[in-house]
């Protein structure tokens, strides 16, 4: 009898663990893919794949698992791109806390909604996003910056989502999927 | 764990991210405030990678080098050929260069040449392309056994053909080169035989464009960019590249540099040896110096 309860207890314990890993699962790939975009593969453009993987993250898990994507953890995913990419201190960790504020508003619209439709929303805030980036810098560093990277933040938003969602909906339905714990 | 009641708990949830989104302000404030700040912590966030970035970018490279051994193998003696014309044409070269060299000595032991001292360097691997979408720069390894790299702060960095950069952040074993393409780069430079002053300025895009050149003087298409001492933050004469005039006719330098692809940086110390003047920091770096240097 005893060793029942010892043995449900380990089951227990095992079955919290689980259910903790899934869900860090969305914040942990998060700040893991921000780290391996920083290693030098030599691809054109990588510096602005950056901050679109951040947002693609952002908007994904906060529309169909906004508790794995907690906002304090967001606000350090952001204070980490910012450290990464040399962009003012704490502009990004704004940026992407805003993103997730206007993608938790439109929740209700966009989960029913079909693919295509959810895909145009993330490439309109992924551009509002970069372009309040732009001002953002541009008003920090008290400088014109070019605008030719904004256009390609929004080209790679609008190319990569697809993609990544289909890996993001393969984590939902399996890694991620804290309910299967 | 405390146990909240449900409204409560459910008003603390909604309160996170207006709570954050403040908190991210201030962020920016302080940041603001505080240049420092952002640096040491990214400085610190850099030395705590750069070994992590080692790791990986190693079997990159060495499968770099290996795709491209096999590849070599079906165009071996095509390659050869190429190699004995290069190699022809490379010992007429070298025979007009030992010439020059000789002229040189020749001349400058008629005009008491005083030789500048070389300059001390060490050479680091560049370990992570850490650029933004709005700011070009590397991050390189110091070897361990080398110099202490805080005194690599305002090193000037040279790849295998030509500037590369500066060394704009320290940490104890890795340093930040800002590249010569950053928006906030500017470089004074010395063009053709001439030497006509100008300045070199970053545009996040891959060639630099010139500014301020004397109208009277126009840069020439294909020529030589140097490095110029004015304002004294840079030792004269380091190949920069080579000018050419974009579509809409500004004049800009393509860099010799390989700029998109830098494994080895040599990193050349000459801030022991520079006038008085100069914006950046010598021995102890000051946080006005350590600002300044960061604008170039």
């Amino acid at each position: 009898m005893a060793r029942g309860t010892t043995l449900r207890r380990h089951a227990h314990r095992w079955r919290q663990l689980d259910a903790a890993a899934r869900w860090i699962f969305p914040c942990a790939t998060l700040i893991f893919g921000l780290f391996i975009i920083g290693m030098p593969f030599g691809l054109p453009g990588q510096a602005a794949l950056r901050p679109v993987y951040a947002m693609a993250c952002v908007y994904f898990w906060s529309l169909y698992r906004p508790g794995s994507m907690p906002a304090p953890l967001v606000a350090l995913c952001g204070l980490l791109l910012d450290l990464l990419g040399l962009s003012p201190f704490g502009v990004w960790a704004l940026l992407l806390l805003l993103l997730q504020w206007v993608t938790l508003l439109l929740r209700r619209k966009l989960v029913p909604a079909r693919f295509l439709l959810v895909w145009a929303a993330f490439t309109v805030l992924a551009a509002a996003v970069a372009a309040l980036a732009w001002a953002a810098d541009s008003a920090l560093e008290e400088i014109w910056l070019p605008t030719t990277p904004l256009a390609f933040e929004g080209l790679l938003a609008a190319g990569l989502y697809p993609g990544l969602a289909a890996l993001f909906i393969k984590a939902h339905r399996g890694p991620a999927a804290v309910e299967q714990a | 764990m405390i146990r909240l009641s449900v409204p409560l708990r459910q008003a603390l949830s909604r309160l996170t991210l207006p709570v954050m989104l403040v908190f991210s302000l201030g962020c920016i404030l302080i940041g603001r405030a505080d240049q420092n700040l952002s640096d040491h912590l990214s400085t610190a966030l850099d030395d705590i990678l750069a070994p992590a970035y080692m790791l990986v970018s190693g079997p990159i490279q060495a499968a770099e080098h290996g795709t491209g051994e096999i590849g070599h193998l079906f165009s071996l003696s095509e390659e050869n050929a190429q190699l004995r014309a290069q190699n022809a044409e490379l010992l007429q070269w070298q025979e007009v260069a030992m010439a020059l060299a000789a002229q040189n000595d020749a001349l400058k032991a008629s005009l008491h040449f005083m030789p500048t001292p070389t300059p001390e360097f060490s050479t680091g691997e560049v370990v992570a392309d850490l650029g933004g979408v709005y700011a070009r720069s590397v991050l390189v390894l110091v070897p361990p056994s080398g110099v202490n790299p805080q005194s690599l702060l305002g090193a000037i960095a040279l790849d295998g053909r030509g500037l590369a950069g500066r060394v704009v952040d320290a940490g104890s074993r890795s340093v930040r080169v800002l590249l010569i393409t950053d928006i906030n780069s500017r470089i004074p430079v010395a063009i053709g035989t001439s030497g006509a002053p100008a300045l070199m300025a970053g545009n996040n895009g891959p060639d630099p464009l010139l500014l301020y050149w004397s109208p009277s003087q126009p840069p020439a298409e294909g020529a030589m960019v140097l490095t110029s001492a004015e304002g004294g933050a840079f030792p004269p004469g380091l190949p920069v590249g080579v000018v050419h005039y974009n579509q809409d006719n500004q004049p800009e330098v393509l860099p010799l540099a390989d700029l998109d692809g830098l494994r080895l940086l040599r990193l050349f110390s000459y801030t022991n040896k520079l006038p008085a003047l100069t914006p950046i920091p010598r021995s102890a770096p000051t946080v006005a110096a350590k600002t300044l240097s960061r604008k170039h």
